[in-house]
């Protein structure tokens, strides 16, 4: 095949991409008792999709991410709690504006550095925001958070129900799938391409003229809206919202979910968040310990022979075997 | 006389003590094929930073066209026709050939940030990349990864990227460095089919390369320039030849 | 405020001013060095304050000795770790680096968890250690006293090592320009793997002497790990004295901080750090990059 239709064949939906959709749905129904798992599964799927945009297509490491996905839950909490705001779109929304332009003001600034500046920079506004959240009890609630929040219907129709978790998981994965939509169009577009350029090299992005500052920008400002709605989500689902959203665990959490899937390919997110959580499920309460040398181990594996993660590891070998790329 | 296509007027630049470039008055005409030569440390490849902006000079002015572009930044040089090959690649190396030259035309094109299209659906884009790729003659290679290319057509990828970009003036870093010469002759058709309007400044160490191609040269030593001529009268100059051409002309 | 208040919180914040330092120092001179983002360094602390615990439990060590004995096990283990992990990862990108060492920390949290416990340790000082000191205007914790002159102390004897020496002299070239250092003749991995040796040495002698006030358990890496990074960064990569002004700052902001706003007080110490690193990308102290 040529070399153009198959650029263009690549940018197309594929009938397979369907699939995960599917699964999705069937899990509803196959497994109405674990719905809240399933359902942040969902949100952390979201997340990770999130960085991928940063991580894997911008090539920007950062280790506070999870400040957005903070912002956005505290965002929804505050607005239920304080004001009784309690319809969950328009909460997403505040979410996403929200955690958008903490990604814009602090990306303008943060940006104009590299390296390890850059990563001291992340983790110092996270850190401060989670100061923030933590000193300013009135409004956040402080180190208890707020437990017990109620959102209402969505649409007016479907409620939340802190037991069952069915409402959740759909809206989950509807918002999941608008949002993966919106990430789909944006990394295979020429923006898309442009970040991939810088993150693959820098100076010939500049050679070629590139705004590239100003790219950076903006994907950081998309990707912090969207983990702001992953936040939103869940302090939705879950009806609580506390300090952990924002903190260094959920930050590197998120981080070795998407490299543990696989950065800069869309999918890993989902690899990695299904993997992830599924075995810290089913490991992690039992075997603490263990669970936690396990995953140092994976991890230092995984920076030494596994670079491109699981989704990575099976390209390579489909492409030593032969057949095409994806 | 006419304004040059790319002009310098003393121009200086110093990392701290250490003079790299010394009061460089330099033209390169329109649709010139001129070739820079001299040892290493010459301060040939930051007189090429100097000229795209990469760097800013410590003294003196760039002029294009007449047009004083001193402190313009390197993408608004890049936009006004000032393109450049690297001396060791510097390509997208997980991406294809393609890839690599749709977004240097994307970024001409200005849809570099066009959020919503698809890349592979910006059809004048892809129609312009591919002809660039066969002027280059990498067709064949045209879907392949950049990094599963032999380094001699990686070379010509940085020649298309910068083709793609639709200067005015190209400035070729050592173009045929790292290529074994059994496959030079392909840079050497690509250099020599390259636009005539184009004006073509070349850093190469080969002198073959260079006496076939330049129809003036510039000599650089210590970073001041040492001499300026047709080839006949480089080749002739016999200070040129003691301190630097000798045995690469008798070899 | 009193003359002899403002006394004791100055002390008091130095003293844990010097515990920073003195973990921190070698993590600012390897990663001045290499540019390699090592996040595990805090577990090399953990595990020196461990080895310092145990030996003087179990084997009856007095402190100095089990402070040595702490020196010596944790530089000679980092050097294993140094070889087999890190050294594939030189030339790897960052995130590499960054994902290799979250790895370390938490292999080596969950280690220590199953090899000792989850429970806090606490060492036992010497009685020359655990009194008071009069020094004239107030009464002061011997121990903390001790700790400043220690710091100070090692302080100018790493400065003269950095300035005066050989060794010290090729670090700095390194630091500052790796290329030119090794097309010089210098042979940087083998002054990382030294360097990278004596940081975790001093690191672990840091986390022994410190577990009286940072604390010491197993979550001890991740907890102090920003701290760390903040003191590095704002005393600049490979600047001893500037870790150790960086290092004082931070320990007696930190403690006042604590004082006077129990309930968030490191809020502030994170925005002068943004504040600080945006303005100035090499740190409080550092030099200019190339």
């Amino acid at each position: 095949m040529n070399a153009p239709m198959e650029l263009a064949r690549r940018h197309r939906l594929q009938w397979w991409e369907a699939l995960p959709w599917i699964a999705a749905l069937a899990c509803f129904f196959a497994f109405p008792n674990y719905l809240a798992f399933g359902t942040q599964v969902l949100v952390t799927i979201l997340f990770a999709l999130s960085l991928d945009l940063v991580l894997g297509y911008a090539g920007i490491v950062t280790l506070g991410h999870a400040a957005f996905f903070g912002a956005g839950a505290y965002t929804v909490g505050m607005m239920a709690m304080h004001w009784g705001w309690n319809e969950p779109l328009s909460g997403l929304l505040a979410a996403a504006l929200v955690a958008g332009a903490i990604g814009l003001a602090s990306g303008l600034v943060l940006l104009r550095t590299q390296g390890l500046a850059l990563l001291m920079l992340t983790l110092c506004t996270m850190a401060l925001l989670e100061q923030a959240a933590n000193m300013g009890a009135e409004w956040t609630g402080g180190f208890d958070g707020m437990p017990g929040l109620s959102f209402g219907k969505i649409f007016g129709l479907f409620g939340f129900d802190v037991l069952y978790y069915k409402s959740q998981y759909l809206y989950a994965l509807a918002t999941l799938l608008i949002c993966f939509l919106a990430v789909r169009t944006l990394v295979y577009s020429s923006f898309g391409q442009s970040l991939t350029g810088i993150r693959e090299n820098l100076l010939r992005m500049h050679a070629v003229g590139a705004p590239v500052r100003a790219r950076q920008v903006i994907a950081y400002t998309i990707s912090a809206a969207l983990a702001g709605v992953a936040g939103a989500l869940f302090a939705q689902a879950n009806g609580y919202v506390n300090l952990a959203v924002l903190g260094l665990e959920r930050s590197a959490g998120v981080l070795i979910v998407l490299i543990l899937g696989g950065y800069g390919r869309l999918y890993g997110a989902f690899v990695g968040a299904i993997a992830y959580m599924l075995l810290e499920h089913l490991l992690a309460k039992a075997y603490p310990t263990a669970w936690q040398l396990g995953l140092g181990v994976t991890l230092i594996v995984v920076a030494l022979f596994a670079r491109n993660g699981v989704i990575g590891m099976f390209d390579a070998l489909r492409r030593r075997f032969g057949g095409t790329r994806t | 006389m006419s304004a040059a296509m790319l002009e310098t007027r003393d121009l200086c630049k110093n990392f701290g003590a250490l003079e790299v470039s010394r009061e460089v008055n330099f033209r390169l005409e329109r649709g010139a094929r001129h070739a820079l030569i001299g040892p290493n440390g010459a301060g040939k490849t930051t007189f090429i930073n100097l000229l795209t902006g990469a760097l800013l000079p410590s003294r003196g002015n760039i002029l294009l066209e007449g047009e004083d572009v001193t402190s313009l930044a390197q993408a608004r040089r890049v936009k006004r026709g000032i393109a450049r090959t690297f001396q060791i690649n510097q390509l997208f190396r997980g991406l294809t050939v393609l890839e690599n030259v749709c977004i240097a035309v994307a970024e001409r094109m200005g849809v570099g940030g066009s959020m919503l299209r698809a890349a592979g659906r910006h059809a004048d884009v892809i129609a312009e990349a591919m002809r660039l790729i066969e002027m280059v003659k990498l067709q064949e290679d045209a879907g392949r990864r950049v990094v599963e290319l032999p380094y001699g057509r990686q070379r010509l990828v940085e020649i298309a990227i910068a083709l793609g970009l639709n200067p005015r003036v190209l400035l070729l870093d050592e173009p045929a460095a790292g290529i074994p010469s059994a496959e030079s002759h392909i840079l050497l058709d690509a250099i020599a089919t390259l636009p005539k309007e184009i004006a073509v400044l070349i850093i190469e160490h080969d002198m073959d390369l260079v006496f076939r191609f330049a129809e003036r040269i510039t000599v650089l030593v210590s970073g001041a320039i040492f001499a300026e001529g047709t080839p006949a009268e480089i080749a002739d100059n016999a200070e040129v030849r003691s301190v630097y051409l000798g045995t690469a002309l008798d070899g | 405020m009193d003359l002899n208040s403002l006394i004791s919180i100055l002390l008091g914040g130095m003293a844990a001013g010097m515990v920073l330092f003195i973990v921190s120092v070698g993590l600012s001179v390897t990663m001045g060095l290499m540019g390699f983002v090592n996040l595990a360094h805090g577990a090399f602390a953990m595990l020196g304050g461990y080895a310092i615990v145990l030996s003087m439990r179990h084997w009856g060590l007095p402190f100095p000795a089990a402070l040595a004995f702490g020196f010596v096990a944790v530089a000679t283990v980092s050097v294993v770790f140094e070889r087999l992990l890190y050294a594939p990862l030189y030339r790897a990108r960052e995130l590499d680096q960054v994902l290799l060492t979250i790895g370390l920390n938490f292999a080596l949290i969950a280690a220590v968890t199953l090899g000792v416990g989850p429970e806090t340790q606490t060492v036992q000082l010497p009685g020359w250690l655990s009194g008071q000191t009069d020094l004239g205007l107030l009464q002061y914790r011997t121990y903390s006293l001790v700790l400043i002159v220690a710091g100070t102390v090692l302080m100018l004897a790493l400065l003269f090592g950095f300035e005066r020496t050989r060794i010290g002299a090729r670090i700095r070239a390194a630091v500052d320009n790796r290329r030119m250092a090794q097309s010089m003749g210098v042979d940087v991995g083998r002054l990382f793997t030294l360097t990278f040796a004596l940081g975790s040495g001093l690191a672990a002698v840091g986390g022994g002497l410190g577990a009286e006030i940072l604390g010491l358990d197993p979550q001890y890496p991740f907890r102090y790990l920003v701290y760390f990074l903040i003191v590095v960064a704002v005393g600049g990569l490979g600047r001893i004295s500037g870790v150790f002004f960086a290092a004082i700052l931070i320990g007696v902001l930190d403690f006042v901080l604590k004082i006077y706003f129990p309930k968030g007080g490191t809020l502030f110490i994170y925005a002068l750090t943004l504040i600080l690193l945006l303005a100035r990308p090499q740190g409080l102290f550092g030099k200019k990059g190339s």
